[in-house]
């Protein structure tokens, strides 16, 4: 169910404008990998790269490869729907879609792809996503209701759900807790720590606290100055990172010296 | 033992500022009214011409403006002044605009009662002279032809906007922007004459159908679907395309199963109001679909009759039995208002089912 992603010199361009450059990260499978650095250096953008989301803005484009298990994602002839149904994506804001209903939402994967399932296969999944997501003793009364009326954190794990529910390989968080209070965050962190004995998780965040508590390796990324691209400055286990970074910038960063 | 002495209650609170009481507005509103009456009288009286309502309410109006600016500045202090000024002048521009529409909803009823009754929904004109006969015809003809007209725009305005929205870059985009901009500007009548130039092609000079009807009122319908389609599929949020791309699914059907449907509302409410918009044109119908007073199914073949073109018909050319014409025609502008209120609630009420629900 998990695989491993390789990503070897990296570079991704928004138009003429180089955005990052040469990344190179091996990402273990069932483990967290935390991407941290100051706003604008970039581990967003080699984020959404590893499942092609980046190209949704017009002029994006890469050029190095990132290999999920040996097959390059930007390999000539691949299509980023299939890349998009192994790699699973959760987003800063949470986005239920506002048309459906909770259980419409956790099965929207299979909804909006059209594909047949039986109603037991259906209510089987829907409660095995919402379990995975912490959130079923929540709504499992409720499952009719728009999904859009739960709190900020629900929904954020109800996202989760529908990003679990297509069984991915691999999941990627982008600062998923970055619009959620203390309690729903512990809870988002809970369910990670559950979640990375299925899958490879790589996630984005601004909370050095919240990088070191979950992850097992963190890369951190910098930026020399506006208009330069991004750059992967140190990766290593996390412990090293917060503890004996073997770069000064990294050592900076973390104790808050940074700037 | 010591006493405490509170601070006194009626000290002056630094917070407060003069103020008019509720009624002054109103009672300087009907002092103004009142001066405006007697000059109204005054000049009646010297002039010997009627009492005159408008020096009414244009005199009392402006007193009241300036009297109610002048207390409140006095009394209220300046930023006070200024609203009171600008919350006459806004609410009296609101009144001026309605006296039109008021004035045009009252002529019509009270005119077009005349000859709202069943005989005027259930015959047509066919042999009828002087008295009688109905707007059926002119009530199916005007149902179909628009009816034709939205079948071919609906489609063809939802697929543009979405073009526009979803897939369109560069050059070929900036192009159908720039002529639907145009294409909105176009003149009913040029689009009357266009649809009648196509038809004539086909089925040669002289050419009368109800599908050339609804072929011209598409042409002034289109752009109006795609403009308001457009806004309400900009509206969607990009997290829901990119939530739903980032399950693997595929955008055509990103669009189909999650853009469309959160815009859904949006886009039922623009294409009932370009309905609205297009049912009471009176310049390309009388081109190319003509007029009859035989009812007519097919919008392939042959005249028909539209209300507009009806009402415009009896009031051009009437009989010997004047009244019976003119009162036709303000019964179907009656019935034709009717119809476009009717689809304006109809917009509101499914907008309402459709918009996606809060759950709180």
């Amino acid at each position: 169910m998990s695989k491993r992603i390789e990503i070897n010199d990296l570079d991704i361009y928004y138009g003429a404008f180089k955005a990052v450059e040469g990344v190179s990260i091996d990402i273990e499978p069932r483990a967290v990998t935390a991407f941290i650095g100051p706003s604008g250096c970039g581990k967003s953008t080699v984020l959404r790269s590893l499942n092609r989301m980046h190209e949704v803005i017009a002029g994006a484009y890469v050029d190095g490869e990132v290999l999920l298990d040996g097959a390059n994602l930007y390999g000539p002839g691949v299509d980023p729907v299939n890349v998009r149904r192994q790699i699973g994506m959760v987003f800063q804001r949470p986005n239920p879609f506002p048309t459906m209903t909770i259980r419409e939402n956790v099965l929207a994967g299979v909804l909006l792809n059209n594909r047949r399932m039986s109603r037991s296969d259906q209510d089987d999944l829907v409660e095995r996503s919402l379990r995975g997501a912490n959130l079923w003793n929540e709504v499992k009364d409720r499952l009719g209701v728009p999904g859009s009326g739960l709190s900020g954190g629900q929904q954020q794990r109800l996202c989760i759900a529908r990003a679990i529910a297509v069984s991915p390989d691999v999941l990627l968080m982008d600062e998923p807790c970055s619009a959620l209070d203390p309690i729903s965050t512990l809870a988002i962190e809970d369910l990670i720590e559950e979640l990375k004995t299925e899958y490879t998780i790589v996630i984005v965040t601004h909370n050095m606290q919240q990088a070191s508590r979950v992850s097992d390796k963190t890369a951190f990324f910098n930026i020399a100055g506006t208009g330069k691209p991004g750059k992967l400055i140190e990766f290593d286990e996390t412990a090293k990172i917060f503890s004996n970074p073997s770069v000064q910038s990294t050592e900076d960063y973390v104790s808050g010296r940074f700037g | 033992m010591t006493t405490t002495i509170a601070p006194s209650r009626t000290a002056q609170n630094p917070l407060t500022a003069g103020q008019l009481p509720p009624w002054a507005p109103w009672g300087l509103l009907g002092v103004s009214l009142l001066i405006g009456a007697a000059i109204a009288g005054l000049i009646a009286g010297a002039s010997g011409s009627d009492f005159s309502v408008v020096i009414v309410g244009l005199v009392g109006f402006v007193l009241y403006l300036v009297s109610v600016t002048v207390v409140s500045q006095l009394i209220e202090g300046g930023r006070k002044a200024a609203d009171r000024l600008v919350t006459g002048l806004v609410v009296g521009a609101f009144l001026l605009a309605l006296i039109p529409l008021i004035s045009l909803i009252v002529t019509v009823v009270v005119n077009g009662a005349a000859r709202f009754d069943l005989q005027f929904f259930t015959w047509t004109m066919r042999n009828i002279v002087g008295e009688g006969g109905g707007v059926l015809h002119a009530i199916v003809g005007t149902v179909l032809v628009t009816l034709w007209a939205a079948i071919i725009s609906v489609p063809v305005g939802i697929f543009t906007a979405i073009y526009l929205v979803e897939y369109g870059r560069g050059a070929l985009a900036k192009a159908i922007t720039f002529f639907v901009d145009v294409m909105t500007g176009i003149p009913s009548i040029v689009a009357g004459l266009f649809a009648y130039a196509l038809f004539a092609l086909f089925a040669g000079e002289g050419v009368r159908s109800g599908l050339g009807g609804a072929v011209a009122l598409s042409l002034l319908m289109i752009p109006t679907v795609v403009r308001s389609t457009e806004e309400m599929l900009k509206l969607v949020p990009n997290d829901l395309r990119e939530a739903s791309l980032a399950l693997g699914v595929p955008k055509w059907l990103t669009i189909a199963k999650v853009v469309l449907p959160t815009a859904l509302a949006g886009i039922v409410t623009g294409v009932t109001l370009a309905i609205a918009r297009v049912i009471g044109e009176t310049a390309p119908l009388l081109i190319i679909a003509g007029f009859t007073t035989n009812m007519n199914y097919n919008v392939f073949d042959g005249r028909m009759m539209t209300l507009p073109v009806f009402a415009y018909n009896q009031y051009i050319s009437p009989g010997v039995q004047e009244q019976a014409y003119f009162d036709r025609a303000w019964s179907a502008a009656l019935v034709l208002i009717l119809i476009v209120m009717i689809l304006n609630i109809g917009a509101r009420v499914i907008a309402h089912f459709f918009a996606p629900k809060s759950g709180r």
